[in-house]
């Protein structure tokens, strides 16, 4: 944790504390309810722990002083999340969420541990009394995505930056090459994982990586827009991740997938006020306003814009679904019959690729 | 694997490896001073982030790395100043440093997270450009990677072949000998210390001006520790400390080039080989009790009292 995280988290004590000193004297109902978030990467990545932290504005703005937010930025996964999960939870927060996957076993520890507090878990799938999930159906977006680049491709190579091999993003890469098998087939999808959600340097490095091979266009599941920018400096095309990265790449921009958390945060904080916050497990998506596309490249063909509004229409209405048989696993053996679907509760655990993908998922 | 792709290999790792051969050879003359500052990932973000916000609002590539410059100087000076006046432990220091710099950064940087520029561009070399394989690796970069250049052959110069040079080392080695003989020991470190701020300013503005014309919080991800590495793994010396940035380089770039070819190698073997390298030849060094003394500086890490 860095020094001025930590003084925020001081200055939230201290606060904590002079707060619980007057609501003894005070009416108890003016108490506001205190709100902890826990960030993988740094507010200033503009990406996905940004688009958290636009979320936490938005309950700001929505509740006023009726919420008292802290947040801490940069927490590893692991042993330390522990600490600070635990640290929010003693320092009288009645809400808490924890916005990575490898925060999940440190959330679970400290729910047990703090019956009292509310605890929401993003894209995990362990749940406690007190622990809830929510995830955003990003899948969505990124078929969508898959489509529109299967359309603008002229070298039918497209890339994907990837970042860690978990249920989530593979998932999301199945998206896509879904995608390319329905409107693209001659598509290749190049799958380069590099290990990281956050590193610039890298992820250009992948980029550039690509592009030496004939990709044109780049999608990615990691944080920062350097792929973007790279793309823009080469001249081919690149879909924005988590935030709209549009202003960095202004041609190479086909569309961003935007992770909008406000919405669930403010359900959320207001079902904790009014007492009928339960634990389950939230998935939201294009329907629920938790994912939005918010413009497409000028560039792109008005039929292929029109037919991907339509995709974003019949998602959200529920008769488009990605992840709707027949589909194939890489050996080519039937997964899910013409007529099922996955469901959610299978695609939290995807660990397989769909047929078409070339390559193998890192072990 | 077709000449096109050898060729982009080649320039991506030269690119790859500038800002890391930059740091590491400012903390290399750092080192040779007996002065062991871990502070480079600090002095690198707190260079990314002047470099990037003044180049933002003047527009000026050549300010926005000269401010970076400073910014890795200021930076340096702080240790220097605690180091050197209070005697303070260099180790605690430099890292106090790191830890410093990159909450500092994150928090002048905040409201320029998101905002683009225009990256520094290549400046292509006529006719050499043009050479089979080695062309775009040699003279297809950007001036920077050139100024790279410059600066290893100066520091190579200077540490083997220079007088000044020989004061640095002497410094390096027995600070209270060379005191007494009557060289500048403060001076000396002092200059080494600024050189490597200055160095680390300079890649941290590479980072955010060229690499990836952007600002993102805690963006050298790492890189400044690397340096610290590669200095140890060229064993202190300026030759191999070139050969190393650009094996790093190779190494941290051949995974994604491989996966992207389809090659069934690990990605995560081929990212840890770069430090399994330098723990093997940490290893081979400390093995050896007079070969590590004769490679490292004597009295690296050792604060100088002035005796009347």
């Amino acid at each position: 944790m860095k020094r001025r995280q930590f003084n925020k988290l001081v200055t939230g004590l201290a606060a904590g504390v002079c707060l619980s000193a007057l609501s003894t004297l005070s009416a108890q109902a003016a108490d506001p309810l205190k709100v902890g978030f826990v960030y993988v990467g740094p507010i200033g990545d503009h990406g996905w722990s940004y688009q958290h932290d636009q979320g936490r504005k938005s309950v700001e703005a929505e509740f006023g002083d009726k919420v008292q937010t802290t947040y801490v930025e940069n927490v590893a996964e692991g042993a330390d999340a522990q600490r600070v999960i635990y640290n929010l939870a003693k320092t009288g927060h009645n809400l808490i969420f924890t916005t990575s996957f490898g925060f999940m076993n440190p959330t679970l520890k400290v729910a047990k541990q703090f019956p009292n507090v509310v605890f929401e878990h993003a894209t995990g799938y362990k749940m406690a009394k007190n622990l809830g999930t929510y995830i955003s159906k990003t899948f969505e977006g990124r078929y969508v995505a898959g489509y529109v680049a299967s359309q603008v491709t002229r070298s039918n190579k497209i890339g994907y930056i990837a970042s860690f091999p978990i249920p989530e993003v593979i998932r999301d890469i199945n998206a896509v090459q879904l995608a390319l098998n329905k409107y693209n087939p001659a598509a290749e999808l190049k799958v380069i994982w590099v290990n990281s959600w956050f590193d610039p340097g890298k992820e250009a490095d992948a980029a550039n990586a690509m592009m030496d091979q004939g990709v044109d266009v780049i999608l990615q599941h990691t944080d920062s827009p350097a792929a973007m920018q790279a793309a823009e400096r080469r001249g081919i095309y690149a879909v924005g991740q988590a935030s709209d990265m549009s202003s960095f790449g202004p041609n190479a921009h086909l569309l961003s997938v935007v992770d909008e958390w406000g919405p669930h945060y403010i359900r959320t904080v207001k079902a904790v006020m009014d007492g009928t916050w339960e634990a389950k497990a939230n998935v939201e998506g294009m329907k629920e306003g938790s994912i939005v596309i918010p413009g497409f490249n000028e560039s792109i063909p008005a039929d292929v814009v029109a037919h991907a509004k339509e995709l974003i229409a019949g998602i959200k209405d529920g008769s488009v679904y990605p992840f709707a048989g027949p589909i194939k696993n890489q050996a080519g053996e039937l997964v899910v019959a013409e007529g099922e679907r996955l469901n959610y509760e299978d695609l939290e655990k995807m660990n397989w690729y769909v047929e078409g993908i070339t390559s193998e998922i890192p072990k | 694997m077709d000449i096109d792709l050898i060729t982009n290999i080649l320039y991506a790792m030269i690119r790859t490896g500038t800002p890391l051969l930059i740091v590491a050879l400012g903390e290399l003359v750092c080192e040779k001073s007996g002065v062991l500052n871990l502070g480079q990932e600090g002095m690198m973000l707190m260079g990314a982030v002047v470099g990037f916000i003044v180049t933002l609002l003047s527009g000026s590539l050549l300010l926005g790395f000269i401010l970076a410059m400073v910014a890795g100087v200021l930076m340096s000076l702080i240790f220097g100043l605690i180091t050197m006046e209070l005697s303070a432990n260099q180790v605690a220091t430099g890292l106090a440093l790191t830890i410093f710099g990159t909450g500092l950064s994150a928090f002048i940087g905040s409201e320029f997270v998101g905002k683009p520029i225009e990256g520094l561009d290549p400046v292509f070399i006529p006719v050499l450009t043009d050479l089979p394989i080695i062309g775009r690796m040699l003279f297809g970069q950007d001036l920077i990677v050139y100024l790279s250049f410059i600066l290893f052959g100066a520091v190579y110069w200077f540490i083997n072949h220079s007088r000044p040079g020989l004061v640095l080392k002497a410094v390096g080695e027995n600070p209270h000998a060379a005191n007494a003989i009557g060289l500048p020991v403060f001076k000396t470190r002092y200059l080494a210390i600024i050189f490597g701020g200055a160095m680390a300013g300079l890649a941290g503005g590479y980072l955010s001006l060229a690499y990836t014309p952007l600002w993102a919080e805690n963006m050298s991800a790492g890189r400044g520790w690397i340096a610290l590495a590669l200095v140890v793994f060229a064993s202190w010396k300026a030759e191999r400390v070139l050969l190393g940035a650009w094996l790093f380089g190779l190494a941290s770039i051949l995974h994604l080039v491989f996966q992207g070819l389809g090659f069934a190698v690990s990605p995560n073997l081929l990212a840890i080989l770069p430090y399994l390298a330098t723990v093997v030849v940490l290893v081979i060094l400390s093995s050896n009790q007079t070969r590590s003394r004769l490679v490292a500086p004597m009295s690296l890490g050792n604060p100088f009292h002035a005796r009347g």
